[in-house]
């Protein structure tokens, strides 16, 4: 059979005519790629990997305000007048074939000198010559063969985050004084009173002590900070036993090294310390690609176009716009305040701020909203609000979204520690009276002793290693989660919100066709016309009908947010809504629809039904046992009957929803004692996702969109809900009874703590051997958790 | 016997040596992407100069 996919994009070629050197494109922006490539002897791209391309999208005029120095400043990175630096988010890298084109854009202008690709995290840096190219040159060449960089208000307005890299210094430095401490303890282990032993003995120990310093002061500091937080908010966390273990640790073994009475626990120390670092750095495991602090910022634009009083066009950066202004919108481009439609059709689509699929139409003086993105033509605004009062962007100034989270949140280790803590301090005061009594000279001893064993080594590691496993285990199931503290919070929820549109519904609309039935002839009909207008529902419709022929349109006409006319084979053609087609009989105001009307005799209409997901009937009904489900919905209450009908009785509904009143909602359950669980998708949910204890973002595809959240499900996964849920659960199982295998770790060492009996061999293998054991037991008891909870299918 | 101390400290300096050049290597961001380097590695640089200079060629 014939290949009819895009040579340059594969997706499937609707006709067969845009061809080139034998190649087939399915439509001329892909063409025009190749062309590109091509003529710069780059065409290796499609060597590397088969069909790598993306269609490009339309530029024209849409990164005019590139032109503006200030905006242009805000991107870059750095800039000395000759060379400058950026760094673009370039979300449809996907293949090696990208990195290969995208290193070698020198070849395509030869002013950039160099490019370098982060793949993870989907970043490209480039570095050009600012005198000879600019950068909207940059951003439009690599628009224009498919690469277009994502730039968002968030670009402009953030300072340059610097990656820190404190803890991987912190781990290098305590796992280096580890192994070298190690090596120089080894000999006195064997506790041979030797005459060469005893010779070298102080110099060992000299060394010891100063790799140790290095692990005390720098490795281990950020526990010190950490215990001394606790204890001003009066909280015994886990960081509270390990400073003072280590503390005590380290002035205990310099006493013995210094006064020479015995070799100290440098090894034990630095061992500990490495340890701790390592469960940290795995618990701090995080998505490269993702972003889970997003606000409205990332969907926002940099600059608009402002039209000045003398009606000259001028890009202004947004967060310049006053009240008054009259801005233009170009086509795709969004709508940054709210403000009143001056001239022109707006078509505006609101689909990441409520998730609704369709594009409404507004007319001439209508009020229109910040976030639409508008799908057809252009029009002038006039400015209602500055960006920061907009109606959608108000959200973000309520507290939640200022709240640092990091006291709130008792996390189970916590609560564990406060019991240990106190019961290891009296176990310590006590036994230090005993030998006071029977020889004062050995309190210090035993007192030092019981706090060094009772360092919660395993114990601290066992949450890390168990969560920071999970977490990956979850996202190896496409469920990514924002840190680990977030499963913890998974396992306490018995309440789930959820949002409607998007959520519980698919972006991609179900056409249904109601009235009489069409020929074939008339099928390709309106196909024929359908093919000349760009309006989506004409594009979703087109791509519905099934038709062989495509005939020739006489007298195309298409009025803008109303429907499309022409001639085709001699009968005139109507589509549009019922208005267009002088219908004036009341229409079903909840329905999105295409009448089609062929020579004055209305035929019958196209229905744009919202698709529920498939698996929602059947996960309502497992989840309805443990949980209590609301519906809560910005939407009218058009759907109730079908959600009446599909999920179970128990479900409560609330429609007509504000972003506001969705965020107050949730508070209110919370006041009431649940632990809330928010699964919604688009900014309006935003407030109701931070606002909950784990706010859960639905995505059709992870790469592009999601508001702020503590975590992000591919919408194919909405079925594993539940078992995610169970797993969340049993994980926290799992921890508590490592919590318990530490404890008889513990204890073993506190026997022989308080006989005064601990010799730094026995912490050097006590120590490490505990926590060892906890960190296998929870990998491989998470690993067979998973497997037992079926959440890979 | 006081060759055990010229052996310790020279080891020690070449740890710290290899320890150094560590931290050197984080510090300019060498961990930082460790996927996109080995895909980088496969590309080969003949490839396009041969393209260009058939293309060279079909231009005499």
């Amino acid at each position: 059979m014939l290949d009819t996919s895009c040579y340059h994009c594969g997706t499937h070629c609707e006709s067969l005519n845009i061809k080139i050197d034998d190649k087939l494109f399915c439509c001329y922006g892909c063409k025009t790629v190749y062309e590109i490539l091509n003529q710069s002897a780059l065409n290796c791209y499609y060597d590397l990997t088969n069909k790598p391309g993306i269609i490009p999208s339309e530029i024209k005029g849409k990164y005019n305000y590139l032109d503006n120095k200030e905006i242009v400043d805000k991107l870059l990175e750095f800039d000395d007048g000759s060379t400058a630096i950026v760094k673009f988010n370039i979300p449809s890298i996907h293949c090696s074939s990208c990195i290969w084109i995208l290193e070698n854009l020198s070849k395509l202008n030869p002013h950039i000198k160099t490019t370098l690709v982060n793949f993870p995290k989907k970043t490209v840096r480039v570095t050009f010559s600012s005198e000879k190219t600019t950068l909207k040159e940059i951003v439009e060449l690599m628009t224009s063969i498919g690469y277009e960089p994502y730039i968002s208000l968030e670009d402009a307005s953030s300072g340059k985050k610097k990656q820190s890299r404190h803890l991987t210094y912190q781990v290098a430095v305590a796992g280096f004084a580890f192994g070298n401490i190690m090596l120089m303890s080894l000999p006195e282990y064997f506790q041979l009173n030797e005459f060469w032993l005893d010779q070298y003995k102080p110099f060992f120990r000299a060394i010891m002590l100063l790799f140790a310093i290095p692990v005390v002061t720098y490795s281990a500091q950020d526990y010190y900070i950490s215990a001394y937080k606790g204890l001003k908010h009066k909280v015994l966390n886990i960081d509270v036993p390990i400073a003072l273990g280590v503390s005590v640790l380290f002035i205990r073994s310099t006493f013995d090294v210094v006064f020479n009475l015995g070799q100290g626990y440098f090894d034990s120390l630095a061992g500990l310390v490495f340890f701790l670092l390592l469960g940290k750095v795995f618990q701090q495991r995080t998505y490269d690609f993702l972003s889970f602090e997003r606000d409205y910022k990332s969907y926002f634009p940099i600059a608009i176009t402002k039209i000045d009083k003398d009606k000259k066009e001028q890009n202004i950066p947004v967060y310049n716009i006053e009240k008054g202004d009259r801005l233009l919108i170009r086509h795709q481009e969004l709508v940054p305040v709210d403000g009143i439609l001056l001239n022109g059709n707006a078509l505006l689509d609101y689909s990441f701020v409520t998730g609704e699929a369709h594009p409404v139409s507004k007319k001439s003086g209508d009020k229109i909203f910040a976030g639409g993105k508008q799908m057809d033509g252009s029009f002038e605004m006039e400015v209602l609000e500055t960006m920061s009062q907009s109606y959608l962007t108000q959200l973000w100034s309520n507290e939640i979204f200022k709240k640092d989270k990091a006291y709130s949140i008792k996390s189970l280790t916590d609560a564990i520690s406060k019991k240990f803590t106190i019961i290891i301090l009296s176990i310590a005061f006590i036994s230090g009276l005993y030998w006071y009594n029977i020889n004062p000279h050995d309190a210090f001893n035993v007192v030092t002793s019981i706090l060094i064993i009772a360092c919660p080594c395993a114990l601290a590691l066992a949450a890390p290693f168990a969560l920071g496993n999970m977490l990956r285990l979850f996202g190896n199931n496409k469920l990514y989660l924002k840190n680990a503290e977030v499963i913890e919070d998974l396992a306490k929820i018995d309440t789930l919100v959820f949002d409607k549109t998007g959520t519980l519904t698919t972006n991609q609309a179900h056409i249904k066709y109601s009235g009489n039935s069409l020929s074939d002839k008339e099928k390709s009909c309106i196909k024929s016309l359908l093919r000349h207008s760009n309006h989506t529902l004409s594009r979703k419709l087109y791509g519905f009908i099934i038709a062989n022929e495509i005939f020739e349109i006489i007298d195309f006409n298409e009025e803008i947010g109303k429907g499309i006319f022409g001639i085709c084979d001699g009968r005139t053609i109507l589509l549009g809504s019922a208005n267009f087609l002088g219908n004036q009989k009341i229409e079903n105001i909840l329905q999105t629809t295409i009448w089609i009307k062929i020579d004055d005799k209305i035929k019958g209409k196209f229905i744009f039904e919202n698709t529920y997901r498939k698996d929602v009937q059947e996960v309502f009904e497992k989840l309805k046992q443990n949980y209590k489900l609301i519906v809560l919905s910005g939407d009218n209450e058009g759907e109730k009957a079908t959600l009446n009908k599909l999920l179970p009785a128990q479900v409560e509904y609330y429609f007509n929803q504000k972003p506001q009143q969705k965020l107050d909602f949730i508070k209110n359950l919370q006041s009431e004692g649940k632990k809330v669980m928010m699964i919604g998708d688009g900014l309006n949910d935003a407030g109701a996702l931070a606002q909950s204890d784990v706010g859960i973002a639905v995505s059709e595809d992870i790469n592009v969109f999601s508001p702020a959240c503590d975590g992000i499900v591919a919408a194919e996964k909405f079925r594993m809900i539940l078992n995610y849920l169970k797993l969340a659960k049993n994980t926290v199982i799992l921890i508590k009874i490592s919590f318990a295998i530490s404890f008889i770790y513990n204890s073993l060492g506190l026997f022989f703590a308080v006989q005064g009996l601990l010799s730094p061999i026995v912490a050097a293998i006590l120590m490490p051997l505990s926590s060892i054991s906890v960190v296998i037991f929870v990998t491989l008891g998470t690993g067979f958790l998973v497997k037992k909870t079926d959440i890979c299918h | 016997m006081g060759v055990i101390y010229i052996m310790i400290l020279v080891s020690l300096l070449i740890a710290l040596l290899f320890f150094f050049l560590f931290i050197n290597s984080v510090k300019s961001g060498q961990y930082d992407d460790t996927y996109t380097p080995s895909v980088r590695m496969l590309f080969e640089d003949e490839l396009v100069s041969d393209n260009e200079k058939e293309k060279s060629k079909t231009t005499k």
